[in-house]
């Protein structure tokens, strides 16, 4: 579904990603794993647009995605929820989620979204006249969430669901995730810092070690694989 | 007790001129933190478009007033798009310092295709809209003047409708806040903010109509020091803050016009930056203006 093809990019002199390669398959919940600064963000961002290739390429759903800006890959079905999540803070709940669904013309089918985006996260619709800026942590990563899932997502990308989120709400979050994987059948590419809770969840995921893949599997052998288990799952 | 109420009503239609090109100054500095410099120059561009209109419709008559106001806005709607497009935009991403040099540059450039195409003499202005005072016990209002906060009161009224309610309203908002998040929900920035540069620069064009209708002589330096003032007026209500433009610029024509009526008119000019200065040193984001502190 999404092919990531030596994808290189650069800092100025700087390499962030020294030539990656990988593939998500439909349906499929992928997880990028690795630690702070080994290219994770760079890597989602430039899926996304954000940032442009030095060489490589993307292509989702055969389309190829490299050299096109932001919206116009959000129209193709691949929506982002950022590092930090970047909600509209000025903005109403209400109005992030419009926001989330600029580029849908077709009104029921943003109601029918606008539905399971409360169906899935509650506490939305609750706040929904609210300013989003006075949300708490996890709330704020619902709505981004949320938002992302209002673009209609063939596939969706999150960054760091799990930061800066009280420790309880984590494990909503990510049930959410896989609630969202499996009844709605998007599928997800997952950027997590906690790897442990990447790899309980996904089915496959790639190491990245300062900007290589240097390891890649189903999840469930990795989880038991003792080099990454010393590295990254605390022994 | 009149004088006072007779200054304030001179001070208000003075303040509403400067809240029209404030509110371009904030809008895009809201969108692209960057000052639009040149946008002085498009309240003098309005003014001409004004004046050359109103040699093909009849003075004096409603109908031919507003369409040199209309048509003046539609023009420079479209200059703000063209300069935007062409001078700003190849600069997405490069230092504030090189954006703000150019805006300095297209400034200097409208300025002086202003004085090729236009001339550098003073012209008198026509009477667009039709002349009269009204009387109210001792206070004399010039239909000009009402039609300065007349016209000033509803576009205001419209902005705010296509700030908070309408989609690209709400796009604008979320440019201002995060470029980034916001392309990343499919909004396409430079839509956004081609149509803020038009919006702006139609407002500013509304009121180099308006200034001239009541300071009636036009050239193409006249741009200069109510740019400034309104530049300052911005500031001064928060940059990037839409109704602490639109305060700055009434509370600066209100405070220029009672030093301009008083012993120190001289100072007139002085004065104003002078409150300016003041109120900075006490709220240094400006009186609505907010320092916002991210959570991350």
């Amino acid at each position: 579904m999404l092919e990531v093809k030596d994808l290189s990019v650069s800092y100025g002199a700087i390499s962030a990603l020294g030539g990656i390669s990988f593939k998500v398959e439909p349906g499929s919940i992928a997880t990028l794993i690795g630690a702070n600064g080994a290219g994770k963000t760079t890597t989602l961002r430039t899926i996304s647009g954000l940032l442009r290739a030095k060489s490589g390429s993307v292509t989702f759903g055969g389309a190829d995605l490299t050299k096109l800006p932001p919206h116009q890959i959000v129209a193709r079905g691949l929506c982002h929820v950022p590092e930090g999540r970047m909600i509209f803070s000025n903005l109403t709940v209400d109005e992030n989620l419009s926001m989330g669904a600029y580029l849908q013309k077709d009104k029921e089918r943003i109601a029918r979204d606008r539905d399971y985006v409360f169906s899935i996260f509650p506490r939305l619709k609750e706040r929904l006249t609210q300013q989003a800026g006075t949300l708490s942590g996890g709330e704020q990563q619902m709505l981004a969430i949320g938002r992302a899932l209002m673009g209609g997502p063939k596939l969706l990308m999150l960054d760091e669901p799990s930061l800066g989120i009280a420790p309880k709400l984590i494990s909503t979050i990510f049930e959410k995730i896989v609630e969202i994987n499996r009844s709605h059948g998007i599928t997800i590419l997952l950027v997590e810092q906690n790897a442990n809770l990447a790899l309980e969840i996904s089915n496959y995921a790639f190491v990245l070690e300062t900007g290589r893949i240097v390891m890649q599997g189903q999840s469930p052998e990795l989880r038991a694989n003792p080099e990454l288990k010393a590295a990254y799952l605390g022994g | 007790m009149t004088e006072f109420l007779q200054q304030l009503i001179n001070g208000i239609s003075l303040g509403a001129i400067f809240a029209l090109i404030a509110l371009g100054y904030t809008m895009v500095y809201g969108v692209l933190r960057f000052i639009n410099f040149a946008h002085s120059d498009v309240f003098m561009v309005g003014a001409y478009v004004g004046y050359y209109i109103g040699q093909h419709v009849p003075e004096h008559t409603i109908w031919g007033g507003t369409l040199a106001l209309v048509g003046s806005m539609a023009v420079c709607a479209i200059l703000g798009i063209v300069m935007e497009r062409l001078a700003y935009r190849p600069l997405r991403g490069a230092p504030t310092l090189n954006v703000l040099i150019t805006a300095i540059g297209m400034s200097l450039l409208l300025q002086n295709l202003g004085q090729y195409f236009f001339g550098a003499t003073p012209r008198p202005y026509p009477e667009l809209f039709p002349v009269t005072n009204y009387q109210f016990g001792g206070l004399v209002i010039s239909s000009s003047q009402l039609a300065v906060i007349g016209v000033t009161l509803g576009l205001l009224i419209v902005l705010r409708f296509i700030v908070l309610k309408t989609k690209i309203g709400t796009a604008m908002r979320a440019v201002s806040l995060n470029p980034k998040a916001a392309s990343l929900v499919g909004i396409n920035i430079n839509v956004v903010i081609a149509f803020t540069f038009g919006l702006g620069s139609a407002l500013a064009a509304a009121g180099g109509v308006l200034y001239a209708l009541n300071y009636p002589s036009i050239d193409p330096l006249m741009g200069t020091l109510p740019g400034l003032k309104a530049f300052v007026a911005a500031v001064l209500g928060g940059i990037g803050n839409i109704p602490g433009a639109a305060l700055g610029g009434l509370l600066l024509g209100i405070v220029e016009t009672f030093v301009n009526g008083s012993q120190w008119s001289t100072y007139k000019d002085a004065i104003a930056f002078a409150v300016l200065i003041i109120i900075l040193l006490f709220r240094p984001a400006g009186l609505l203006g907010r320092f916002t502190v991210e959570k991350v």
